[in-house]
């Protein structure tokens, strides 16, 4: 499951850089990894590539994003960085928290 | 298990605390922190393998402590260490401990220890849905399994509710994380910061119940003092007071003070006290590790009598430390030296060592943490304190009496031979310290001026000497060019003679003696006189003595002479007569033959 690409191709310049940080299958990891795709494939329109990394595999790559909360979701591109923890179940907020629905729009 | 180690616990606390005073190491195994003192109040340091919660509010030296645990922990005990900021980068905290001397790249540098600084940034971080920290296990379990760390301390953990929204997510999690610290057999320090009405204001202290340390940082009449309680640990002993300690060059120091009970060997020799005839008066001088005040007011001489008992020392070839805190080490020098006392000589020769500082630098826990702590450094077997009194500036009365009764049981304790120096006021009772000391003072020396004749003397009592029969005399005490001296005083019906009242009865006494002397030469002549006229008389009435029983010897025989003359002429007589004697018979052929 970690590394997986997806890419949808649709006409637009900018990629959206996502990074999902889990550790092991676990049913939150799980839920983030689908609940993450849902809402790309749904609102980005193919213009967005994710990184899993999995922390029981590569412990050391936490430290650079400053990775506490698992599953946390990293939004490297378009800047500023932006982090959701959660297993992203609450679509709302991951729409507000990655900046394609602005927050006060409800 | 776990049940039955809490009864144990339980029963420890109970009863055990004040019985013994013991360590048992047995029953826990504890991680020495290396800290001068804390390990003592701990009975050997914090809880091996269990988390410890240190709590204080901002700036009491939380993350000092948790840095010098882990410093100490590498550099003493071979354990290494992780240090988990989330307060500070690797960066800020290298600079502030480099202060204390502690170079933290050099051990991170030879993997004895990992700083790895957390940063969570609110703004940036966005719920939506579960999660749970396992990111950070895994980092701190990564950090402590590539050194192989025994140490960790977590600074301050707290911050991370800052970070995160959802408490009930983050309370759960650090249960776990405790648990989970355990199970990785780490010695762990948390530190938090402390809460209002609670130890830490996220109530930490619930999670971590093994062992929580309390630091404070107080401030009374302007004068700042840290302190830090052992507020629980579970299955051992320890203090429970309150211990005053210090940040300073060498890092944290903490004054068990109040552990010390009155077990202190004593010893019967005696050390000068300086000053001959007062030596003398005391039988031999002060006891070795007896405490020695001396009192008076104003101008009396009381530094003076501690300058002789500190040169004293130094020519006894023992190191003395002077604690002034009134005069500069320079003034007290010359001054000493106005006495013919050179102390200069012997800060050169390195037996001396002088420490001033005004009281009011400090507060009273702070000044006998340092003298506690030059003691420690210096080894001296005396110590001078002039004038105690002074720390009255800094504390009140019972404050100050505290801090001396622990200052004289450390000094008894190690065997320390102390004179402290009390300044009473004029209107004072003259026989009560200012301080209330007095009932702690194994020798008392008073000094007072004795005013008579438009005149001040001093002069000398020993009030006290406990364990050795001392003088009960006042003695008028000089100060002169060649230091302190004692006299003796005149009593008499007018009272306590001093100075010029004390000369003038010296020469009274010595026209006296003279006078005296007089009379007993002139007897004698009498006396001489009176035999030689009676040996005259003697030797006169010897002389016609035998003039006279010469002339009766004469008168003698001449009447022998003239007897034995009428004798014969009777016989003469009578041949002529023809005479027979009484029986009628005739006297002899002879007698007619011759006829």
């Amino acid at each position: 499951m970690h590394a997986a690409k997806e890419k949808t191709a649709k006409s637009s310049d900018e990629i959206w850089e996502l990074r999902l940080y889990v550790a092991g299958q676990t049913p939150k990891s799980l839920a983030a990894f689908a609940n993450l795709k849902k809402i790309c494939t749904e609102y980005l329109d193919g213009k967005y590539r994710i990184d899993v990394i999995d922390l029981l595999e590569n412990p050391q790559l936490g430290r650079g994003d400053q990775i506490l909360a698992i599953p946390t979701l990293v939004r490297n591109l378009p800047e500023p960085i932006k982090k959701i923890i959660g297993d992203l179940s609450n679509t709302e907020k991951v729409l507000v928290g990655l900046d394609i629905r602005p927050r006060s729009n409800p | 298990m776990k049940r039955a180690f809490k009864k144990l616990t339980k029963r420890q606390l109970g009863n055990g605390a004040s019985r013994s005073r013991a360590p048992r190491h047995e029953q826990l195994e504890k991680a020495p922190t290396g800290i001068q003192g804390l390990d003592e109040i701990t009975f050997g340091g914090l809880p091996k393998g269990r988390p410890t919660l240190i709590c204080g509010s901002a700036g009491c030296g939380k993350t000092l402590m948790g840095v010098e645990f882990l410093v100490r922990g590498a550099m003493e005990y071979g354990e290494p260490g992780v240090l988990m900021a989330f307060e500070e980068t690797e960066a800020e905290l290298a600079k502030n401990v480099a202060s204390l001397g502690y170079d933290l790249y050099d051990l991170i540098e030879k993997k004895k220890l990992i700083i790895d600084y957390v940063h969570v940034e609110r703004s940036e971080i966005e719920e939506a849905g579960e999660y749970d920290l396992e990111g950070l296990f895994i980092r701190l379990g990564l950090a402590i399994d590539s050194i192989g760390a025994k140490r960790v301390v977590l600074d301050t953990i707290e911050a991370i509710f800052s970070g995160f929204p959802n408490a009930n997510i983050l309370r759960a999690e650090l249960r776990r994380l405790f648990r989970w610290l355990k199970t990785k057999g780490v010695t762990a320090v948390i530190t938090g910061e402390r809460g209002e009405g609670a130890l830490t204001r996220h109530g930490l202290e619930e999670y971590v119940s093994d062992c929580v340390i309390l630091l404070d940082h107080r401030v009374n009449d302007q004068m700042s003092t840290r302190r830090l309680r052992v507020v629980k640990y579970r299955g051992s002993l320890h203090g429970t007071n309150e211990y005053p300690f210090l940040i300073d060059e060498e890092g944290i120091s903490v004054l068990p003070v109040t552990s010390l009970g009155l077990d202190h060997k004593i010893s019967f020799e005696r050390v000068s006290s300086g000053v001959q005839r007062l030596d003398a008066m005391l039988g031999g001088g002060y006891y070795r590790g007896s405490t020695i005040l001396v009192s008076g007011t104003a101008g009396t001489g009381k530094s003076s009598m501690a300058g002789h008992f500190a040169e004293a020392a130094c020519r006894a070839g023992e190191r003395c430390l002077y604690v002034a805190s009134e005069e500069s080490p320079d003034q007290i020098m010359r001054n000493m030296h106005s006495i013919g006392i050179d102390l200069a000589g012997w800060v050169k020769k390195g037996l001396l060592k002088f420490d001033a500082e005004r009281p009011n630098i400090y507060g009273l826990e702070m000044h006998l943490l340092r003298i506690h702590k030059l003691i420690s450094q210096y080894q001296p077997p005396a110590v001078v304190l002039d004038p105690i009194t002074n720390y009255l500036a800094v504390g009140d009365q019972l404050e100050v009496k505290s801090m001396l009764i622990r200052l004289i049981d450390f000094l008894k304790s190690k065997g320390i031979t102390a004179v402290f120096t009390s300044l009473t006021h004029g209107g004072d009772a003259m026989e009560g310290t200012v301080i209330g000391v007095s009932s702690l003072i194994d020798t008392w020396l008073l000094l007072r001026d004795i005013e008579s004749n438009g005149e001040r003397n001093r002069g000398l009592y020993v009030i006290k000497s406990r364990g050795m029969a001392h003088s009960n005399q006042i003695r008028e005490f000089l100060l002169t060019s060649k230091g302190a001296q004692l006299l003796d005083v005149y009593l008499g019906a007018e009272g306590v003679l001093t100075g010029s009242a004390r000369v003038a009865q010296e020469a009274k006494e010595t026209a006296a003696a003279i006078l005296r002397q007089q009379e007993i030469e002139r007897r004698q002549r009498e006396l001489d006189r009176k035999r030689a006229a009676l040996d005259a008389q003697i030797a006169a009435l010897r002389a016609s003595y035998e003039v006279e029983s010469q002339e009766l010897e004469m008168g003698l025989a001449e009447e022998r002479l003239r007897e034995e003359k009428l004798a014969a002429d009777r016989l003469d007589m009578a041949r002529i007569r023809r005479a027979d004697d009484e029986n009628g018979r005739w006297k002899s052929k002879n007698n007619r033959k011759q006829s």
